[in-house]
């Protein structure tokens, strides 16, 4: 974990809600797609939780949607704005465990980790099928981008006006042969993603309410088949079999 | 050059500054940030007989200059310390350790207090009297001043390490609460503990926290606190850990010069894990500025 200062370079709106951002600064100590950095924001007394959509050397990208107080401040931050940043912290998707045919299924901003993992296990020779889910075509984002990787691309959308009609799952149920998922989204989505019959093993990231993001406070920690642990510490990233409902 | 020493109740501390117990756990997370040897002390994670797993998620809730958290005293247990923790501490710290310790009986207190005599490193044993006393109905014991000199006395029968009694503010008169302790032989006070709190969320119109209420800390605390340790040090002579929303070495001078031997840090630790090491390098500089050259002659002078 390194705390250091990243000067805002771009803001992008994407949707309604949600944007991207791309941060210059040291990535030195960001090891996995996955992980994620706190940001300190003006009038906030805790720092904000950023999932990690991709980086560089010398850039952080962030996708970010507008929840509350904090997240409206962090998209409005105008390019030069300095912010207080700590980086590297979670442990991040494993991409060695995965099996031959993983699916990545992200939901609403839980798209974020899986650019930055999908364009990681391309490199490395995967060949990943991606399944992201959006309420409607106005929500929809980052199409293009994960097209432009070239990975197999899936959407749903639950009022049907883009793609299969329905939620990410009913994508994964459409190929049989995936049978790894890393997903990231909201915890009715994680759960539903959870109980699919065809995974045989599988990577999940958790939300949570932090206090301090580096497994000090105790803030977070969840039970698991292994024990407590803290989801931003020893997670955001649980694996199927340990996890608890 | 700045002396930056104090004497803690005979121990002596290379400055004043001490991470507060609960936001700074068995000191592993900060040892991968800095080198640990350069604080005075610090208090570990609140630590119980039993170990235990705390509250329901969510924990965490933040407001105007500050936060809450129901974390529910979620540790090991003492003999898991004791096993894992205090050898892994004599690797990461050389200085003198606090031990912050719970308990729901009298028995408990003072059987948690005896396991911790034969572990060298830690020196002063500050007593957490915010948790409910099982055996009376569940009143928090440091919120009676009867129930907190018991428990000063059950624990000072049992060991020789000096005895700093952690003081909650949710009391009428917490000068009153000290006085108890000091009388049963308690060689120190810290404060303050939390503040009890709650938030409400709009979109579910239930509370934040899973449950309900939250300890209140962060800089919006600090004045509240300041005039603790101010009250409490017109009314005993035992020294006193001031703590609640410092997070800057001005508030520690400011506590200080209220009264306080030492200080900790609390909350300011999980916003900037880096605080406590800034602190300690701008304390001679603030010294200087008020014009002493040992930071002990601070202890009290606002009061004169």
């Amino acid at each position: 974990m390194k705390k250091s200062w990243f000067t805002v370079e771009h803001t992008r709106q994407l949707t309604a809600d949600t944007y991207e951002m791309v941060l210059s600064g040291d990535t030195s100590e960001i090891t996995a797609p996955g992980q994620f950095v706190e940001i300190e924001l003006p009038g906030k007394f805790l720092r904000r939780p950023i999932s990690i959509c991709n980086w560089t050397d010398d850039a952080l990208m962030l996708l970010v949607k507008v929840v509350g107080g904090g997240t409206h401040e962090l998209v409005r931050s105008v390019p030069g704005t300095e912010l207080d940043v700590l980086s590297g912290l979670g442990n991040g998707f494993d991409i060695s465990l995965s099996t031959e045919h993983p699916v990545l299924a992200g939901g609403g901003i839980g798209i974020a980790p899986l650019y930055g993992l999908a364009q990681r296990m391309l490199t490395a020779g995967m060949n990943p099928t991606v399944a992201l889910g959006f309420r409607s075509q106005k929500d929809i984002y980052y199409l293009e981008e994960f097209a432009k990787l070239g990975c197999r691309l899936l959407v749903a959308t639950e009022d049907g006006s883009a793609g299969t009609k329905g939620f990410v799952t009913d994508c994964i149920k459409a190929v049989p042969e995936c049978d790894y998922v890393f997903t990231c989204g909201p915890l009715p989505m994680l759960k539903a993603v959870h109980s699919l019959p065809q995974l045989k093993d599988g990577q999940f990231s958790f939300e949570a309410r932090m206090g301090c993001g580096f497994g000090a406070c105790m803030g977070c920690t969840v039970p698991t088949k292994n024990g407590y642990k803290r989801v931003c510490k020893d997670g955001p990233i649980l694996f199927k079999e340990e996890i608890v409902w | 050059m700045v002396n930056l020493k104090v004497d803690l109740a005979g121990v002596e501390l290379k400055n004043p500054v001490i991470p507060a117990s609960g936001t700074f756990g068995y000191g592993r997370e900060y040892a991968d940030l800095y080198d640990l040897d350069i604080l005075g002390s610090f208090s570990w994670k609140g630590t119980t007989g039993s170990p235990r797993l705390g509250n329901p998620q969510p924990r965490i809730a933040e407001m105007a200059s500050g936060m809450l958290n129901a974390v529910g005293l979620q540790n090991p247990g003492i003999d898991a310390v004791i096993e894992t923790e205090v050898p892994n501490i004599a690797k990461i710290f050389h200085g003198p350790v606090i031990a912050n310790v719970g308990g729901f009986s009298l028995e408990e207190y003072a059987e948690n207090c005896r396991k911790l005599n034969d572990v060298e490193q830690v020196k002063i044993l500050e007593v957490n009297i915010s948790c409910p006393n099982v055996h009376a109905g569940g009143k928090n014991f440091g919120c009676d001043p009867k129930a907190a000199a018991e428990v000063t006395a059950a624990v000072k029968a049992v060991t020789n390490k000096p005895v700093f009694m952690k003081l909650t503010p949710n009391v009428t008169d917490i000068a009153e609460i000290a006085r108890a302790c000091e009388d049963a032989g308690a060689d120190g006070v810290c404060l303050i503990n939390t503040l009890l709190g709650m938030r409400i969320n709009l979109n579910t119109k239930k509370p934040v926290i899973a449950n309900r209420t939250g300890g209140v800390s962060g800089p919006a605390v600090f004045p509240v606190a300041l005039r603790m340790v101010w009250d409490v040090y017109e009314a005993v002579k035992i020294p006193i850990i001031g703590c609640g929303g410092v997070s800057s070495a001005e508030d520690v001078a400011e506590m200080m010069l209220a009264g306080a031997t030492a200080v900790e840090i609390g909350a300011a630790n999980l916003k900037d894990p880096f605080v406590c090491k800034t602190i300690i390098e701008k304390l001679p500089a603030v010294c200087e500025k008020l014009g002493v050259e040992n930071i002990s002659d601070l202890t009290g002078t606002a009061h004169r």
